[in-house]
């Protein structure tokens, strides 16, 4: 399959920090500053608490979207992570006494190799990369992320996978005791997902480990999560503990919770409407208050790279 | 037990109401500008609707809690309170609908009509809205005197409000569905009252 590469991605498009400041300067020049809900705002890097420890030898990827990414505010306060609790702002609230180290990963199924694997070993051949991609909700929202991480492929290769590996399944990590949420059965825990094999090696997947240059804050899936910029976001699943090689299409929490909202592949689909909402178009996060909502792309606007894992498919079949 | 006197109520009781269910609204003016250090989060239009939303439901079952807690209590000044309440329960849906309209929905024409025929929970929450209307309208002393004992009648309309209302929250949530729950096991409380004291007076009439 070729592998097109995004058009718009040429570093001199990203807008200088520079500019920003003097964007943010003349706002407050005009005594607009206090609007704080209808005004967009950007992230520099004294932005970021001081407590993410700063992830070190990221390269940049042809791969990201060359659009301003929501400050570190946005992403870091308005997450949907139930294991912490249902509201947006639970995660960034409840995930205070989460550990995210020491980690470990067990990997399984149809691979040559298997085991459990701390979070170093499972990292230290890899080299960090900055994705900054487009994430879009379920629930008709989205934001720019620059998440850091590494193809998922170049890691699960290392396992060795089987012929018998048609599909991968991820587990989220159970700890109630950590997780507040979990404390409740509004999914059956642990947390499952999973990608058809060819999904996941495809180089726009990645294991994400941080974002805006430091590691994962705990209430966006630390240490260790998917993301797979053309489905749904419920599909990047967060605080990774199992990954298995599987023949069959495995469980996945959402399909199995509401079977008749969700489904396995869950595709970024403006045609497909939720059946109690249109996902015709999203409103793009930190726009401000009168911003219009924007119409979604299909496969998020990732079709030109993924379309083709899909050839042939009815995709309101699958949806 | 003690009853407040007539002007207690009307210039105590009464304005302290008023401001009392003002504060949702005055929280949501400060948090839209930022000040007082309040705000909406990263998606204010959503967090406007919700909370809103919310305000408006808590003080519908405050309206219709009046009448039961009057029932219970023997306190019949509670009653003083309910239009006021019932009025404020319209301001702000209304404002959840403008909401909704405008920035939610752009006024985009073609995608509020396929809302309100294609997913139930709009429908649910503009026949609330159109019921809640026509309490409002009606609610004035002149309004009262014209339609005579229709006006019972026609208010009764509530009820189906808070029905409606509860469903509306019901049918939008994703998968958790405990705090509409909780709203549901409230409103059926406060109906049930009414249902019992209904029956009681039913057989004392029998009776007698
Ligand atoms: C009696 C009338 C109504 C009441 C009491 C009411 C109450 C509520 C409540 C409690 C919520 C949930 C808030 C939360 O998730 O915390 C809600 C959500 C919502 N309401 Fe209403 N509502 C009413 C009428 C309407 C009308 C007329 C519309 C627009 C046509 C509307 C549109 C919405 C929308 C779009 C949401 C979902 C927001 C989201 O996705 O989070 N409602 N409403």
């Amino acid at each position: 399959m070729l592998i097109k590469k995004p058009r718009n991605i040429k570093s001199s498009d990203i807008t200088p920090e520079s500019v920003y400041l003097n964007r943010r300067k003349l706002l407050q020049a005009a005594g607009l500053s206090g609007t704080a809900a209808l005004l967009p705002q950007v992230t520099r890097a004294a932005d970021i608490p001081a407590r993410y420890r700063k992830l070190e030898g990221i390269i940049k990827s042809p791969y990201s979207t060359s659009q301003e990414p929501n400050p570190f505010e946005d992403v870091s306060t308005y997450n949907n992570f139930y294991e912490f609790g249902t509201n947006k702002s639970d995660p960034v609230d409840n995930s205070g006494n989460f550990k995210p180290q020491p980690w470990s990963v067990t990997i399984d199924g149809a691979a040559e190799v298997t085991g459990t694997f701390s979070f170093e070993d499972i990292m230290a051949p890899h080299t960090l990369e900055e994705r900054t991609y487009r994430l879009r909700c379920v629930e008709a929202w989205s934001m720019v992320v620059p998440w850091v991480g590494i193809p998922l492929g170049d890691l699960l290769k290392r396992f060795k996978p089987t012929s018998n590996a048609k599909y991968v399944a991820f587990e989220t990590i159970v700890r109630p005791s950590e997780m507040p949420g979990q404390h409740r059965p509004i999914l059956d825990w642990p947390y499952r997902e999973g990608l058809r094999i060819d999904e996941a090696m495809h180089p726009l997947t990645i294991l994400a480990t941080g974002l805006y240059g430091v590691e994962l804050p705990n209430q966006n899936g630390a240490p260790l999560r998917l993301v797979v910029p053309w489905k749904y976001g419920f599909k990047s699943i967060k605080s990774i503990v199992r990954i298995s090689f599987t023949e069959t299409m495995p469980y996945t929490s959402w399909s199995d919770a509401l079977p008749g909202e969700y489904g396995f592949y869950a595709n970024v689909n403006p045609e497909v409407d939720h059946p109690r909402w249109s996902q015709a178009r999203e409103r793009p996060i930190g726009a401000g208050f009168f911003a219009s909502k924007i119409p979604t792309l299909m496969l998020n606007g990732y079709a030109e790279q993924v379309a083709g894992l899909y050839t042939g498919m009815d995709l309101a079949k699958n949806f | 037990m003690n009853f407040p006197t007539t002007r207690q109520v009307r210039w105590l009781i009464k304005p302290v109401w008023f401001l009392a269910c003002l504060a949702p609204f005055v929280w949501l003016t400060l948090a839209v500008f930022g000040l007082a250090g309040l705000s909406l989060g990263a998606d204010p239009i959503e967090e406007t609707q919700d909370f809103i939303g919310i305000w408006a439901l808590r003080l519908l079952l405050v309206t219709l809690a009046l009448t039961p807690l009057r029932l219970l209590t023997g306190q019949v000044w509670l009653i003083q309170l309910r239009r006021m309440t019932g009025l404020y329960v319209l301001f702000y849906v209304s404002i959840h609908f403008l909401n909704y309209l405008i920035p939610d929905q752009g006024l985009d024409l073609g995608a509020i009509t396929e809302d309100i025929v294609e997913r139930s929970f709009i429908t649910l929450g503009i026949a609330a809205l159109t019921c809640l209307i026509v309490l409002g309208i009606t609610s004035t002393h002149g309004w009262r005197r014209r339609l005579g004992r229709r006006w019972q009648k026609l208010h009764r309309l509530v009820y189906a409000i808070g029905i409606l209302a509860c469903t509306h929250f019901w049918w939008q949530v994703k998968l958790d569905t405990l705090e509409p729950t909780i709203y549901a096991g409230i409103l059926a409380v406060l109906l049930g009252v009414r249902v019992y004291f209904r029956l009681i007076k039913n057989r004392k009439a029998q009776q007698s």
